[in-house]
This record gives structure tokens, sequence and C-alpha cells, in this order.
């Protein structure tokens, strides 16, 4: 039927009709949640299940038919540039949160101590309020909780900095080595990067366990709360969703999967991987350490 | 009209390749279909049916404003009409009818079997009609559906919306992941499925505009979703983004929403202006006017577009730098969207012209879109605006560009297309009185709205003073008139898919030139197994070469 040489256009599928009713299930389930809809967590977590279903059927058959020879060296560019401009747009989505993190730094906080032609705004609405970065007393501090403390950069986040930068390393060592035939140091790459992300997250944890534990730095802690956790926290779950992908890549490769022509699954992952350090090194200067 | 040049290129596409899979039997052909022509059917439909429920609302709206005083509607149900007008023609009509005809056209007229990534081609339409509704059942909930305009600016959606708007937050979230996945497609397809004789300067100007639109969604979707879940958990999880007292700031709301808002117009609008470079050149039987400029003027107006979004804020109190900045840049576009106008005009101009009727169509949108591009200069003029911001004039302006502009070229693309797609010629009587119809009612609905405006009738309201009487009235005509002709539409498209006189010439307009119509008519389910050849690609081109 289809050969090499002709581009593979694949069979209809049922992939993409369960993957959305998994969608509207798990995000109108989430919607009815926020408002005591007595069912709604469960269909969130039932949109899940069929959400995850999809993703490992839809994949599992994507990847049967890499491995049966059906994709050609042009089907390999077209995944390429799908992956490509998909972390493009997590890029532009990561850059929403930065550009309110920097409005609220250097506009609407300045702005409401009166910065500016803004002088009535600060003696009109709160005229106690003072304009400082991190920004600890909101202007209106008894709607909040008002943290004690913000996390230093020079603690967990600085160990966090390093461990995602060797990770990156790691991985570029396990690609090095898919280049060369050399299996077994694909698997240690593979497998030193899995641990290096896993201990990440494990300090993320930490870190947040100390801020609402011991700092009261909370989501509703005002404006540096909120971009702070929304930041971090978006990360996080991009770095949670690419240990998953790296572990999947792993079992591939302990298979047999790919080669040093042939795999582009093992290249779309690193590529996240990589746009996910990226991130994590503007956080690092923007939310911890420029404060 | 149809000719009879019989078309020998047609036998270039090995028509005995395509017995290995043809289309399903029976309605799963639809739902697992990844055939791009499949697809894009679905998305038109999708589209189609959307624009008559959007319609439906704006029926309502005119209906309320047809005399002062309020007659049928409460003030909060009127505003669910504006906001859920406004949504459902911008999330569910429009972009979804220019991604449908994206697909059924850029595969065929780049020279490719297919889509890039056929399967998430399928996924990008599927997950529509449950994000539309999703986005629909708001309004059967307690407390109604939104109702802050299509804008949903803070804190109107955030402090003061009713428990749907996580719902609508979400739709908009399932529409963006939609409206990404078809951009990534379109970017791959036109990147990588090109006819490898065919250079980038060779590509026909709708693929040209889509493409350069497939970026802009990329870089603007993502931000909307970022501005939507700031919503979710500014009204959810206690965070304080467009919160003041938190240190946030509710005009930062609009600034992000801005950021993604006008590229998105510009979304709305550059494949309409690759869909008329396509017709004109056809039925002024010349080459397309400075299509390098064409190409230029696209590029230029889709990086413009990211860098004007703050003249939809001059109110909100920026500095005066900022006013002056964002006025000289918006100004700016005027340049490049001129140059295209002037591009059509001198495509036509000494042109052996013939009148059919996407033509009539195309040439309607040239000029309806001009007045548009003239209020929008009008409206970017920083103490002009302070006048017109908010008023009926600035309804007119948009609704200028995008019905008259966005919806009148894909109405004549598809006039344009259709006789290709199912192989029969709809019934040309009833479509030049469909044409006039439209032309006439979306002037007597639209064009008394900008003396309205500019005599201070403020948009968004149900209600007015008695001076405004006269030309809401004239409008709400219009506006009846206009709605009506969709169902004429509707029926001349169902009426040519069943009965129409059947074309069998490949170049159904005669002098049409591309890739798409030396294909067989109707096109083929597989086209383009084998790739055209570069002198097939050359000869095909609509901006070069001799005089057809």
């Amino acid at each position: 039927m289809q050969s090499k040489d002709q581009y593979y256009v694949p069979e209809g599928s049922y992939w993409p009709i369960v993957g959305s009713v998994g969608m509207a299930a798990m995000l109108g389930g989430f919607a009815s949640s926020l408002h005591g809809g007595i069912m709604g967590t469960g269909i969130m977590i039932l949109g899940l299940v069929i959400i995850l279903f999809m993703v490992f059927g839809w994949m599992g058959q994507v990847v049967h038919e890499s491995e049966s020879g059906l994709y050609n060296k042009q089907v390999d560019k077209s995944f390429r540039i799908g992956m490509a401009w998909f972390i493009f747009s997590e890029v532009m989505f990561f850059a929403a949160f930065f550009g309110a993190l920097f409005y609220a730094r250097e506009f609407s906080v300045p702005w409401l101590a009166g910065e500016g032609n803004n002088m009535w705004t600060g003696k009109l609405l709160w005229p106690e309020f003072k304009a400082v970065w991190p920004l600890i007393e909101m202007p209106k501090p008894e709607a909040f909780v008002v943290p004690k403390a913000v996390i230093h950069a020079w603690e967990i986040p600085a160990l966090n900095t390093m461990l995602l930068l060797a990770s990156g390393a790691t991985l570029t060592w396990a690609h090095w080595a898919l280049y060369n035939g050399k299996r077994d140091q694909i698997i240690y790459g593979l497998m030193a990067t899995i641990a290096l992300g896993v201990l990440f997250l494990g300090l993320q944890v930490a870190e947040y366990a100390e801020g609402y534990g011991h700092l009261d730095l909370k989501m509703t802690s005002g404006i540096y709360g909120s971009t702070f956790y929304m930041l971090t926290g978006f990360h996080g779950l991009h770095v949670t969703l690419g240990t998953i992908m790296l572990i999947c890549i792993l079992m591939r490769v302990i298979r047999g999967h790919f080669d040093a022509d042939n795999h582009f699954g093992f290249e779309a992952v690193a590529w996240y991987w990589h746009f996910v350090d990226v991130v994590w090194l503007g956080l690092f200067i923007y939310v911890y350490w420029f404060v | 009209m149809a000719t009879t040049t019989t078309d020998i290129d047609a036998d270039t596409h090995h028509d005995h390749e395509d017995h290995h899979h043809g289309p399903e039997p029976g309605l799963m052909r639809w739902v697992k279909t990844t055939n791009h022509k499949d697809i894009g059917y679905l998305y038109l439909w999708f589209a189609f049916g959307m624009l008559l429920i959007g319609g439906a609302m704006a029926m309502v709206i005119r209906a309320e404003l047809f005399m002062p005083g309020l007659q049928f509607v409460e003030p909060q149900f009127f505003n669910q009409m504006t906001t859920m007008h406004g949504l459902i023609m911008v999330f569910g009509a429009i972009m979804p009818a220019f991604v449908g005809l994206a697909n059924i056209q850029i595969p065929t007229m780049v020279g490719a079997p297919d889509m890039a990534l056929p399967r998430m081609n399928n996924w990008s339409f599927w997950i529509l009609p449950f994000a539309g509704a999703m986005l629909l059942s708001t309004m059967f909930m307690e407390g109604g559906g939104p109702a802050f305009g299509w804008t949903f600016y803070a804190p109107l959606s955030t402090t003061f919306a009713p428990d749907s708007t996580d719902y609508f937050i979400f739709a908009i979230h399932m529409l963006g992941f939609s409206s990404i996945m078809g951009a990534i497609n379109i970017i791959a397809t036109v990147m990588n499925m090109r006819a490898s004789g065919m250079k980038l300067m060779d590509m026909p100007l709708f693929v040209w505009t889509w493409f350069i639109t497939a970026f802009l969604l990329i870089a603007a979707m993502p931000v909307l979703a970022g501005a939507v879940t700031m919503m979710l958990t500014d009204r959810n999880f206690g965070t304080s983004f467009f919160d003041a007292a938190g240190g946030g700031d509710p005009v930062m709301f609009q600034h992000i929403f801005w950021f993604f808002g006008h590229p998105e117009v510009y979304i709305m609008i550059l494949p309409a202006f690759g869909i008329v470079s396509q017709i004109i050149p056809t039925f002024a039987r010349k080459p397309l006017f400075g299509y390098s400029s064409m190409v230029y003027a696209t590029g230029s107006i889709a990086i413009l577009s990211f860098v004007v979004w703050a003249h939809h804020m001059f109110l909100t109190g920026m500095p005066v730098a900022g006013q002056m900045y964002f006025m000289y840049a918006t100004i700016l576009i005027s340049v490049p969207t001129g140059v295209k106008v002037f591009n059509w005009v001198s495509t036509m101009w000494r042109g052996s012209m013939s009148f059919e009727i996407p033509m009539m169509w195309a040439v309607a949108f040239v000029i309806l879109f001009t007045i548009g591009g003239l209020s929008g200069l009008m409206l970017g003029i920083v103490p002009a605006d302070i006048q017109y911001h908010d008023t009926y004039f600035v309804v007119a302006h948009f609704h200028y560009v995008l019905v008259s502009g966005a919806l009148f070229s894909i109405i004549a693309g598809v006039y344009y297309w259709l006789p290709k797609w199912c192989g029969r010629m709809f019934n040309e009587k009833l479509a030049t009185i469909h044409f006039w119809w439209a032309v006439i009612s979306v002037n007597v609905l639209f064009f008394p709205m900008h003396f309205l405006g500019l005599a201070g009738m403020p948009r968004r309201i149900p209600d007015y003073g008695l001076q405004f009487a006269d030309f809401n009235l004239i409008a709400s005509l219009g506006g009846f008139a206009f709605g009506l002709s969709f169902l004429l539409l509707a029926y001349i498209v169902v009426d040519c898919i069943r009965n129409g006189k059947v074309v069998k010439e490949a170049r159904v307009w005669e002098s049409a030139k591309g890739l798409e119509w030396t294909l067989p008519t109707p096109a083929p389910y597989h086209t383009f197994n084998e790739e055209p050849s570069r002198e097939l690609i050359l000869k095909e081109s609509s901006h070069t070469g001799d005089n057809h």
C-alpha cells in the first residue's frame, strides 16, 4: 500500500474525537467543580483519564507506524516543523505571564504608589501604600495574605538552576551517544536527566512547602505571589510533562528504537526539555534574582 | 462563466492511484477523516452554522434597537447578545471558515497530497463543536452567559461576572488550542509539502497570506490563553493580576488582551486579502499587479500588528508619549494596506474585466473594506478617537472590515471554488440577486452607524435617546434584510450541491490560473500523489507570465 516514496497520509482515526471528548469533560468538569457541581470533580478526573488513554493510544500508534517504516524523510520534517512551532507557542504562553510580571513591577505597583502622573491614584486609593519590589505589603493588605518574606534566589532556586543546567548537559550527552550508536550511554544519559528532573521537582515542592508553610507566601499574596506561583507553577508542570516524556523515550531506547538517522521522538523531547530549561533561566533571573 | 476550455494538464494527476483509500462510507467518515477536503468542508459547515446562530443574536440586537425604549429583552440579556454575537462570529464563524478554506485549498494550490499532519488536522476541527457547545451552554446557566462584551475586560469578567464565565474561559482555551494546531499544520504544509518546483515566491497569494496568518495565530493565541488563565485564577484562586488592591491592574488585562486582539484582527483579514488576490486576476484576465509587493505588504502588516495594540486603549489614561507612539505606528499600517488596495485596482486597470459572481463579491470587498479601513484611520488618531471611542462609529468601522471585508471574501471564495469542489455550478441568477441583496442591505445596516457614532450614540446599550431613532430604524431594517440574505445563500449552496448544473471543465472559470484548476472537476478525494512539475507551476502562476 503506502510506500516510503509517498507521503504517509494515515487512515481515519478515532483518537482525535476521543481527545476532544476527554478535553471537554476535563475542562467542563473543572468549571463545574469550581461552582460546587456535585459531579464536577468526577467528570474532570474521567476527562483526564480519557485524555491519558488518547495520548497513549495515539502516540503508541505513531510509534508503531514509525517503527514499521511508514514515515519517510518528508514526514519526519513535518513532525519537526510541528514540534518547533508548538514550542514557540509555548514560549508565547509564558511570555504572557512574564509580561504580567514586568507590567506589575514596572508600571502598576509604582503607579499605585503615585509615580508619574498618578499622584492622585496614590493619594485617593491607598495613601499608605509604598512601592517596593518584591511586593510584600500590597495596597490593601487586609484583603490578602501578607507574606513574611519571599524565596531567596541563592538557596533552593540556585540549586535548581544547577540541576536543570546539568540535566541539559546529560541530555546532550545522550544525544551525542545516539549519533554514535552508543546505546548504553544513551540510557545512562537519559536516566541521569530524568533523575535530575525528578530532583528538581522535589526541591520545587519543598520550596512551595516553605512558601505556604513558613513564609505565608501564597497565590493570594498579591501580585508577587500571583506571578510567582503562576510562573513557577506552569514551569513545574512543564518539567513534569517533560520528565514523563523522557521516561517514554527511555523506554523506547531500551526497546531498541531510534538510530542515528531516525529519532524524531528523541529530538522532540530534547527540544522540549531545553525549552523548559531556558524558561527556568528567565524565571531564575526575573522572579528570584533581580528583586 | 464556465467555459469549454478542456485542460490537458488535468491528466497529470493519476486518478488511478486514488483507489486505495477513498472516503469511508457512512457518518463515521466525517468523525475519523484525515482528508484535508473532508475536514475543510466540516470547518465550513460548522462556521456557517455558527454564523446563523451569531446572526440570530444580531437580529435580537437589531430588533431591540429598532425603536428607543426597551421592547423585547432585558438589558442583561441584551448584553449577553452583544457579547455572544461577537465571540461566536470571531471564534466560531470567521476564523473556522478561513481555516476551512485553507484546508481545502492550500494542499491543492501547492501541489501536495494532503495537509502535513492529517490526524492532527482532524483534531483541530473536532475540538470546535465541543468548544462551541460549551460557549453556547453558558447562556442557559444560572446567572446567564457572559455579558461583558467580546473583549471581556476585567473586572467585569472577573469580580462582577456570573459563574458561567469559567465555562467561557475553558471554551476559549479549547478554541485557542484548535487554532494553534491548525496554524502549525498550515505552516508545516506550506514549508514541507509544497511541490519541489514551487519556490516561495511562486506561491499563490492565498497560500502566502495564510502562511503569514498562521505565524500570527501561533504568536497571538497563546497570549489569549494566558489572559483567560489569569482571569480563571483571579476569579477562583485568589490571585490579583487584575486587582489593584493586590498590586495588579485591570488595565493590564487590556494590554494582554489587545496584544492578542490586534494581531487577531489581521488573522481575520489577511486570508481575505489572499482570496481577493486570487479572484481579481482571474476575472480581470491579467496577472496580479505587484505580486512581490503584496507579499511584503502582508509581512509588514503582520509585524506591525504586534506593536500597535494600545490604540484600542487611548482612553485608559496612558502617557501622551504612549498615545503618540501607538498612533503613528497604527497609521503606518495604512501604507502596506494601501499598497494592497492599489495593487487590486491596478490589476483591474485595463483588464478584460467580466463580472461573474465571485468577481462581484471581490470588487465589493475592495470598495467596502477600504471604507472600513479609512474609518479605522480616523479611529487611530488620538484626538479623534477620544470622540469616537466606544461609540457606534467603532461598531460601523469593524463591521465594515469584518462583514463586508472578511465575510464577503469568504463568500467570494466559496462562490469561486464551490464548482470545483462539487462539480456543479450554482444558480447564477439567484446568486446575482443574493449579491445585490446583501451588498445593498449591508450598507443600509452599517453605514448609518457612522452617523450614529459621530452623533455620540454609545455602543453596547439596549436603549438610546430619541435623536438616534431614525438612523437606528434604518440600520435595523437593513439588518433584517441582510440576515435574510444568508438563508438565500444557504439555499443557493445546497441547491448547487444537489441540483446544480454539472460542470466538467477542469478550469471552471476560463481564465483562472493555479494548480487547483488543473485538477479534474469535481476535485478527486486525493490529489497530487505525484508532484506537479516546475513547468506546470510556472504556467499556472496567477502573477507571472503573459496576459492569459
